[in-house]
This record gives C-alpha cells, sequence and structure tokens, in this order.
C-alpha cells in the first residue's frame, strides 16, 4: 500500500455502475409514450415480415365487382381497392417496402454522415472546410427538390430512390455530428488523451465517438419520419416504387382517384404513414430525454 | 519501443546537474480575426519565456489570468505549437533526439477542470488504461496497471474501478486524472491548476497526496496557480508571469521575502492576510491587465506600476540577476545601468505588504 493509505476515500460498495447504453435503455423502458410507440413500430414491423403466414388475402389480385367496398365490409375488415384488393393484406405487405424505404436511406446516411462530421469536426483545418463547404452545396436545394431531381435523373425504381434519400440525408446529418464534434473535441479529455500520445483515429474511435453518437443517433431517428414521406413522395410522384407494388405512397397515389367515392379507404395509407412517423417521432423525443443523464 | 519501456520511467541521461525540463525563448503568438475591415492582430499568449526545472523539484508558476500559465503548461506537452522556441528534456531536444510520442509519455499533464478532464463515457478503470493500450501493453496489464494506480492515489479500485467520472467527487475524479498523468511512468508532470477547484480540505488532502507521490515516484513538477499559498507550500522555486512574459524568477522563499519587481510585490501584497491588526488596506494593483493584442511598449507593466518612468515606456527589461542565488527579475529598477532612478537600490521598504 502506498503512502496515502492513511486518506483512502472510502465510499459505500454499490451495486456495479451500469454502462451509459443500459441507463439509457432502462430511462427509455420507463417512458410510457416512448414504450408505446416503440410497440406500435415493433408490431407493424413484425406485421410486414411476418405477412405470409398472417394468412392474409393475396395483396395482388384484385376483383372487378368488388372494387371499393367500404371499411367493414364483410370479408374485407378494411374495404377494398380501387382494383378490388384486400386493403389489409395490402397495407400490411406496404409495409415492407414503406419501412424499408424509410429506414435504410437514413441508416446509410447515418453512417456516412457520422464519418464525414466527426472527421470534420475533430481535424478540422483544411479537411473541415473540404467537407463542410461540400455539404453545402446540397443546402442550396430544397430537400423535396433535391430527393425528386436525383431520382429524375437516375430514374424510377427502389434502389435509386434510396440512393436519392441518402444524398438528401447526408449533409444534415454530417452538419450535426460536425457540431457535436466540434464542441466535444474542445473539452480537456480529448487533450488528455492526445497527451497520452493517441493518434487520431484512436481518439475519435475511443473518446469522441462515444460522445457524439447519442445526440446524432436522436437526430437521425428523426430523420426517419421524414425520409418515409418523402419516399411516399417519390412514390406518388411515380419516381419510387412501381404499381402493382403494395407500398403506402403509391397507394395513396392510386387511390386519389377514390376521394370522393370512398375517402375512408383512400385515407387509410395516409394513416399508416402518419403512425409510423409519429411513432418515430415521439421515440426521437423520448431518446432525446433519456440520453440526458448526468445525474 | 518495447513493452519494458512504459512500465518503468525513462532513465536518467545527464545526472542531477542537468536540467530535467528546459525551455528556450519560447512564444505563442494566436491570431486574432478583426472585424470586417479585416484588421488581423495577434495575442501574444507567450512571450519570449525561458526557463528550466531541475530534476526534483516543484516549479511554480504564478500570475493573472490570461497571463500565458496554461498556454505555457500546454506548449510544454506539445498541445499547441509554438511559434518559436525550443524543448529541451533531460538534455534532448524535441524534434531532435525526442520524438514528441516519446514526450508526451515522459512529460504527463493534469488539467484543472476534474469533470471535463475525464470522459463520461469511459468507467475509471477504462480511462487510466488507455494511455498504457496506447503505448501497447496489453488491455490485462494495463488494467493492472491502473488498479495499481487506483491504490497509489487512495482510491480502492474494488470500489472504483468500474464507477463513471460523474459517480465520483471533484476531490476523487482528481485523484483519478493525477492516475491517469501518473500512468505512463511520467518524469515530469504538469499541475495546471490542478487543485485550484477543490474545496480547501480537499485541495489540502490532493497537495499531500501530490507530495507522498512524488517523493515515492522521483517526480518531478511545474505546478501552475494562482493561489499564491498553495504555491508557496509545494514550490521549490518560482517563475511570475505577466502578459506572456517572465518578470521574476527565484527560490520560493527569496521570492517572498525580497521580491523585486513591483508586480510580484503587489500580487504578494494582494493575498488576504490572516492576521486582524494587519489587514489589507488598499489594492496594491488597481485594473485589468492591458489587451494582450497591443501589449504596451517596453516594460509591459508600465502601465500599471507605481515607480513607471520614461525609461519603462522605452525599453523593455532584460531578466537580470538581483544578486541572490538564481534570483531574476526583469525591472529596470533591478539593473544599475538601466537609467531609471531607483535603480541599484532597493525599493521593498517604500512599498508595503504583509
Amino acid at each position: 500500500m502506498s503512502a496515502v493509505a492513511d486518506d483512502l476515500v472510502r465510499i459505500a460498495v454499490v451495486d456495479k455502475a451500469r454502462g451509459y447504453w443500459a441507463t439509457v435503455f432502462r430511462r427509455l423502458s420507463r417512458d410510457p409514450v416512448s414504450v408505446t410507440c416503440a410497440s406500435i413500430i415493433l408490431l407493424i414491423a413484425l406485421a410486414a415480415i411476418f405477412a405470409d403466414y398472417l394468412h392474409l388475402a393475396n395483396p395482388y389480385t384484385g376483383s372487378m365487382i368488388r372494387r371499393l367496398r367500404w371499411i367493414g365490409t364483410p370479408g374485407y375488415p378494411l374495404g377494398t381497392d380501387e382494383l378490388g384488393r384486400d386493403m389489409i393484406a395490402r397495407l400490411i405487405y406496404g409495409g415492407r417496402l414503406s419501412l424499408f424505404l424509410g429506414l435504410s436511406p437514413v441508416v446509410i446516411a447515418f453512417t456516412i454522415g457520422t464519418t464525414l462530421g466527426v472527421m470534420a469536426g475533430y481535424l478540422g483545418g483544411f479537411v473541415n472546410q473540404a467537407i463542410m463547404r461540400t455539404v453545402d452545396v446540397f443546402y442550396a436545394f430544397p430537400s423535396v427538390l433535391l430527393a425528386i431531381a436525383i431520382s429524375g435523373a437516375l430514374g424510377a425504381g427502389i434502389t435509386n430512390s434510396i440512393v436519392s434519400l441518402t444524398i438528401v440525408f447526408i449533409p444534415p446529418i454530417v452538419r450535426v455530428s460536425e457540431s457535436v464534434t466540434t464542441s466535444v473535441r474542445s473539452l480537456d479529455f480529448v487533450d488528455a488523451a492526445r497527451a497520452s500520445g493517441a493518434g487520431s483515429l484512436t481518439i475519435m474511435r475511443v473518446h469522441v465517438l462515444g460522445n457524439v453518437l447519442g445526440p446524432i443517433f436522436v437526430y437521425s431517428t428523426s430523420l426517419i419520419s421524414v425520409c418515409m414521406i418523402l419516399a411516399s413522395g417519390l412514390s406518388f410522384l411515380g419516381l419510387g416504387t412501381k404499381p402493382p407494388e403494395p407500398e403506402w405512397g403509391l397507394m395513396l397515389n392510386t387511390l386519389r382517384t377514390a376521394i370522393y367515392v370512398n375517402p375512408w379507404v383512400a385515407a387509410l395509407p395516409g394513416v399508416m404513414i402518419f403512425t409510423v412517423s409519429i411513432c418515430f417521432n415521439l421515440l426521437s423525443d423520448g431518446m432525446r430525454s433519456a440520453m440526458d443523464v448526468r445525474s | 519501443m518495447s513493452e519494458a519501456d512504459v512500465l518503468t520511467q525513462a532513465e536518467d541521461v545527464g545526472g542531477p546537474q542537468q536540467p530535467l525540463l528546459e525551455v528556450r525563448h519560447m512564444s505563442k503568438h494566436f491570431p486574432v480575426r478583426g472585424g470586417f475591415i479585416g484588421k488581423a492582430g495577434v495575442v501574444r499568449a507567450v512571450d519570449d519565456v525561458s526557463f528550466s526545472v531541475a530534476k526534483g523539484e516543484v516549479l511554480g508558476i504564478v500570475g493573472e489570468s490570461g497571463c500565458g500559465k496554461s498556454t505555457t503548461a500546454r506548449l510544454v506537452i506539445g498541445l499547441i505549437e509554438p511559434d518559436a522556441g525550443s524543448i529541451v528534456l533531460d538534455g534532448e531536444k524535441l524534434g531532435g533526439d525526442l520524438t514528441l510520442r516519446e514526450l508526451r509519455r515522459r512529460v504527463q499533464m493534469v488539467f484543472q477542470d476534474s469533470y471535463a478532464s475525464l470522459n463520461p463515457r469511459l468507467t475509471i478503470e477504462q480511462s487510466i488504461a488507455f494511455g498504457p493500450m496506447v503505448h501497447g501493453l496489453s488491455e490485462k496489464e494495463a488494467r493492472e496497471r491502473a488498479h495499481d494506480l487506483l491504490r497509489k492515489v487512495g482510491l480502492d479500485p474494488a470500489n472504483f474501478a468500474d464507477r463513471y467520472p460523474h459517480e465520483l467527487s471533484g476531490g476523487q475524479r482528481q485523484r483519478i486524472n493525477i492516475a491517469r498523468a501518473l500512468a505512463l511512468s511520467p518524469r515530469l508532470v504538469l499541475l495546471d491548476e490542478a487543485v485550484s477547484a477543490l474545496d480547501k480540505s480537499v485541495e489540502a488532502q490532493v497537495l499531500n497526496l501530490l507530495i507522498d507521490l512524488k517523493e515515492e515516484l522521483g517526480l518531478t513538477y511545474v505546478f501552475i496557480s494562482h493561489d499564491l499559498n498553495v504555491v508557496r507550500f509545494i514550490s521549490d522555486r518560482v517563475i511570475v508571469m505577466y502578459l506572456g512574459e517572465v518578470v521574476e524568477s527565484g527560490p520560493v522563499e527569496a521570492l517572498w521575502s525580497d521580491a523585486r519587481h513591483p508586480y510580484t510585490r503587489a500580487l504578494l501584497s494582494a493575498m488576504p492576510s490572516l492576521d486582524p491588526d494587519n489587514r489589507t488596506k488598499e489594492a496594491p494593483i488597481a485594473g485589468d491587465p492591458p489587451n494582450p493584442i497591443n501589449p504596451p511598449s517596453g516594460c509591459r507593466f508600465h502601465t500599471r506600476c507605481q515607480f513607471a518612468e520614461a525609461v519603462c515606456s522605452a525599453t523593455s527589461p532584460k531578466l537580470f540577476a538581483t544578486g541572490n542565488d538564481r534570483h531574476t527579475a526583469s525591472c529596470h529598477m533591478v539593473d544599475p545601468a538601466s537609467g531609471h532612478s531607483k535603480a541599484g537600490h532597493s525599493t521593498a521598504g517604500e512599498l508595503t505588504h504583509a
């Protein structure tokens, strides 16, 4: 024992401290709004993934005599669309593409944007200027317009709409991660890490990333709803998915013509988009407060 | 570099006579951008500063806020690059025989803000083990080392290793920071206001810990502080900085009993007196330090100095030996050849200070 054993600081033995993410998850699970939203998203996602086992009608088979049935029609609990296809089957199967189109661009943009933003924020100087000024160019266009322009240039199709939406979402994520990184970079523990001889990559990985991921993650989650709406918008304009594929945005487009005949059925895909996007938004709000742990 | 190097302190090269650290004519000027007209200036944060630290001693650096104390520390450890000057560690010049990485292993730093200097997402153990792992220790070895160091700074590893910084008190966190600084077996530790943010009682504990560790591990400290009592308590030698320059340096007792620079005397008399019969009656120095973007000509202190004469604003004094052992001051009054009317004879009696 060292010479300072006499003033050894003793504190009560407590149970092992939890990791940061475990704490966040525990706090999140205590928030009823977040739990509800997460359950709704999970339910829709699981239903979409396991749609084949739900004994649903074929979402592609229509019937000319059973078109635009009302909600509650026997055999068709949510009615039928303009080609007589079962709405409940199309809404559930539609979740596959819609969720995929809403999530994947954000996930890809999160990965690329965080990498670029942390590099720009940590390395500063020329790297920062090069990355941030390039990003600024994309800010010159409204995001909807940019997505339409890129999709239009690349041509319709699922891959192309994912590419265009990813490009749309990279700039805001780079901006957010750059500003968070800049504030973390100036903290003393980063200097202490530099003073211990660590290289930039190690410091970014060990010390910076853990402290910036939270805010970037929350921000990205809030982009999912925007992305779903944009993806639906692209499909609506005929730049995304093509008929007869079930996808909420596309369904909204094709049912548009029936809005005076059967408005309730025509509104259903919109209700789905609205529900999922508001759930993602509320979930990201919940995460923001769950991550705000300093005490 | 082999692993054995990391585990032990770097070997002594020059013997006890050679200073451990020599800083020669170091300057750092930060450019500042002007307004729309674009009139740019420079902040002379550190201007032609030279000093040396002997092996095993504690060098105190004192001065007002913004005088360049912290910048000096950051320059020594290479966190910012000097515009001019050189750093020599035990005879090896940085950039020559000594790499920056090796310098940062032999010199470590403890920061003022105990909370900001620990990564909130890492456990105490991970924070301390980070440095050794960067220098090639395996995770297991680094963790053992972290536990050893926790014991050395008076914290039980069983209780503290897996905790996060926000669960600890300021004093405990500063102990962790000291442990982290010692993890690479440095020879020199820069303590940048390391105890300033702590309560008085905790401050005393940490100071005693620092003294014990210094004896046990054969360390050398550079102790930066604005608290003169603490500096007097821990330092062997003190340098006083004003507006980026060294104005006086010498053994701590010589400085306290026979301060030659009016600024040093003003600082010392600004210390609150504990004797009720001998209260500090008037402020010994008024106003803020001048703007470091355009520092005053000649002696930088002449705008606030009660002895200022024409020569003070005309030429800047050099550090001049006072005759006492290693005691130097940069004041025209110390240099008999300067032309100052009070040059050559002591003015100590004319200034009352507690």
